[in-house]
């Protein structure tokens, strides 16, 4: 044990040296960008610099997958850049931190970030106990990427807009001749499904002050028992992202003709199909358990946060200003693939003209944040672990979504506790 | 001659005293402070507000008991370590007798090949052990293929994700428990060997009845410290199957601990599970040790 644990201060160690060493100019404002975002970035800023020769811009590019722990570990060094981008379920996290700037007052001084130009949906997620902590930079959500031929093919034209008309259009899709089909892609490892489908009948999947769960509400429970309904029915595999393989290639072998995903899969569909995959898929926003068209997804994303240790929050954020300028933004697209977070920049030719852009600019109108509470993404996390059982059968869907309330109340405990003794002093 | 005596200890005391320092400074601090830690909730508030830390007394071990995750962490641990041991054991003992016995000259080579996994970055060993283990592309289902063995989705899979742990585990280790053997084998008398053969005892006999009682001592203890070394599995999964996957097929009881201490900054829950993982290696080793005593006797 002690081996493992001295490993384990050594990792420490190591990320906080990591994020403290290497050289760090008094003039340079830091920026953190993550994954592919880090690498574009760079090349965004170029016309900035040329603006404000004397404000220099150092961007660091961090890997995704380690951007959390690094940006955690980070503030508990004392060694976070000026500003960052950060996921939006991120945020709550920081604000329990103390660590990220409140930009409402930034904002009131702003001529270039207007509240109105943003998806409303998207702006909340940025927003914590009524106070703003960060701009959004680029949106995510769900939508249904399907196979047009093979929908067509089930007589599901124009894509369905209520759950009935949905989950029929799975069946015929099912009974399709041509070996073993399934007619949609939920991969038992990811929350969002299962959680939108609960945002659509209504449930808050917290309670609305945050320190109670409540999947057990009834309106949880209906969307909880449409999600298992579509594996039961065999219209989905019961088989997580791993276990599937290569998901582009079983979506061009026609092996699944829906699947709920994201932005980010577009560049990767027009990447990574063949050829002959390539003209017959389309995006559709999700459909509606009523007649309110279309169906809540969620509001993803990443937005700019500012760190209270900055010593240079003004330039940090003219940085910030600088990348939300709509034309910045579309610029940002081009590069990237990332959908812009305001509204103006969808107007351009280039998004607007695009017919599988169109299904996420009418999503975009219909997104709502994820409960804002530190907690979120092991709650997440936990969403789908229990689910899980309820798809391999070991218990009931009460059983399943009981488990799920305890587990969560646990989680919160301390939120609890720490919000009774906020009140009582 | 008492204040000798007396003079002679401190300097030994003296001498011994940067160890100890050391010791206390990197090994019993750690240790005590997990404890410590391990029964308060300390955690991602207390972080931001050192006064939001609780005692809680064995709330963080009771929770731990009533987990699932937890127990499916040590399950998947225990099979890691049942699988493991006798397979890195096995197969350094026969590499071990194959490096001793063989043409003198290849000696050095063969245990400079075996050994080299050992002291390779596990980080650049997993993408090639990546590449092997691809579905589709992979030496190890090429090979299979050629025997007519479906395809197996070796770290998708759960049933054959932490087989395939093992399997890396099992090459990148057995080279160390090698050398201890080599050791132990050059330690048995070569004259046993002659009297034997003179008394006409075939190969086998020659194995059973000198070279593992010989090795007897060599044995328990490269059980013991390979046991704890299992025990403690955590980078293989880690960079293999992206921290436990798939299902938590291969999620070991530190991964486990790393994950609750570090994504969900639960520190105080990760170091209660931290000690119990360090009861079950103590309890384990003692039994090793009661079992090579009785069988000694």
């Amino acid at each position: 044990m002690s081996r493992g644990r001295l490993r384990l201060l050594a990792v420490l160690a190591a990320f906080a040296a990591g994020c403290g060493a290497g050289p760090r100019s008094q003039e340079a404002v830091r920026l953190w960008g993550l994954g592919r975002e880090g690498e574009v970035v760079d090349e965004l800023l170029e016309p900035f610099r040329a603006e404000h020769p004397g404000l220099e811009v150092e961007v660091q590019q961090i890997p995704f997958t380690a951007a959390h722990e690094k940006l955690l570990t980070a503030l508990i060094g004392d060694a976070a850049p000026d500003l960052a981008q950060v996921g939006n379920t991120w945020i709550p996290e920081f604000v329990v931190l103390d660590a990220v700037e409140p930009l409402d007052p930034w904002l009131e001084r702003s001529s270039v970030i207007r509240r109105e130009d943003y998806f409303g949906g998207v702006w909340e997620t940025n927003i914590v106990d009524g106070r703003l902590y960060g701009v959004p930079w680029y949106v995510d959500t769900r939508v249904v990427f399907y196979r047009t031929d093979l929908l067509a093919a089930a007589g599901c034209e124009p894509f369905p807009r209520t759950w009935q008309g949905w989950l029929e259009c799975m069946r015929r899709v099912k009974a399709l001749p041509g070996g073993e089909r399934f007619a949609i892609l939920l991969p038992t490892d990811e929350w969002a499904q299962p959680v939108v489908l609960g945002l659509q009948q209504g449930a808050t999947l917290l309670t609305e002050d945050g320190s109670r769960a409540a999947f057990s509400s009834p309106e949880f429970a209906r969307a909880f028992d449409f999600y298992l309904q579509i594996f039961d029915e065999r219209l989905a595999p019961a088989l997580s992202t791993a276990q599937i393989g290569n998901v582009y290639q079983q979506f061009a072998e026609g092996r699944f003709a829906m699947y709920i995903t994201g932005p980010w899969n577009m560049g990767e569909f027009r990447r990574r199909l063949p050829a002959s995959a390539l003209a017959v898929w389309g995006t559709a926003p999700l459909p509606a358990p009523g007649d309110d068209w279309p169906g809540v997804s969620l509001a993803g994303g990443a937005s700019l946060v500012i760190f209270k240790s900055s010593a240079r929050k003004a330039a940090a954020w003219q940085v910030v200003e600088y990348l939300s300028r709509p034309e910045v933004q579309l610029e940002f697209y081009r590069l990237s693939g990332d959908l812009p977070a305001r509204v103006s920049p969808w107007s351009d030719p280039l998004l607007a003209d695009d017919p599988q852009v169109a299904a996420f600019f009418t999503q975009l109108g219909r997104v709502q944040p994820m409960p804002r509470v530190a907690e979120w993404e092991q709650i997440a996390t936990r969403i789908f672990e229990r689910a899980e059982e309820a798809i391999q059968g070991s218990a009931t869907n009460q059983q399943v979504l009981a488990g799920l309330d305890r587990d969560v109340d646990r989680f919160l405990a301390k939120r609890r506790w720490v919000r009774a003794r906020a009140e009582g002093s | 001659m008492r204040g000798l005596h007396r003079g002679e200890a401190r300097a030994g005391w003296l001498l011994a005293a940067p160890a100890l320092l050391v010791i206390a400074a990197f090994f019993l601090l750690p240790v005590v402070a997990g404890f410590a830690l391990s029964v308060t909730d300390f955690d991602i508030y207390a972080i931001g507000d050192p006064e939001l830390v609780r005692f809680v007394g064995g709330a963080n071990y009771r929770t731990l008991l009533s987990e699932p995750l937890f127990w499916k962490a040590l399950k998947n641990t225990l099979y890691f370590v049942l699988l493991g041991v006798p397979a890195t054991m096995g197969v350094a003992l026969a590499a071990a007798l194959g490096v001793t016995a063989g043409v003198t000259r290849l000696k050095p080579i063969f245990r400079t090949i075996y050994f080299a996994p050992v002291v390779t970055t596990l980080v650049a060993v997993a993408v090639v052990w990546r590449y092997l283990y691809h579905p589709r592309f992979g030496l190890i289902n090429g090979v299979l293929g050629l025997a007519g063995v479906d395809p197996i989705a070796w770290l998708a899979d759960p049933r054959w994700a932490m087989p395939a742990i093992v399997l890396l585990a099992v090459w990148k280790n057995f080279g160390y428990t090698m050398i201890i053997f080599v050791a132990g084998l050059q330690a048995i008398p070569e004259q046993l060997y002659e009297a034997a053969r003179l008394d006409g005892a075939s190969a086998w006999q020659r194995f059973r009845y000198i070279t593992l009682p010989g090795l007897a001592p060599t044995t328990t203890f490269v059980a013991v410290i390979t046991v704890i070394g299992y025990f403690q599995l955590f980078a293989e999964p880690y960079v293999m199957t992206s921290g436990g996957g798939p299902v938590n097929a291969t999620l070991s009881v530190v991964l486990y601990m790393f994950k609750e201490g570090f994504r969900w900054w639960d520190i105080g829950y990760a170091a209660a599970v931290a000690f119990v993982l360090f009861w079950i290696v103590l309890a384990v080793t003692l039994l090793q040790t009661a079992l090579r005593r009785r069988a000694e006797r």
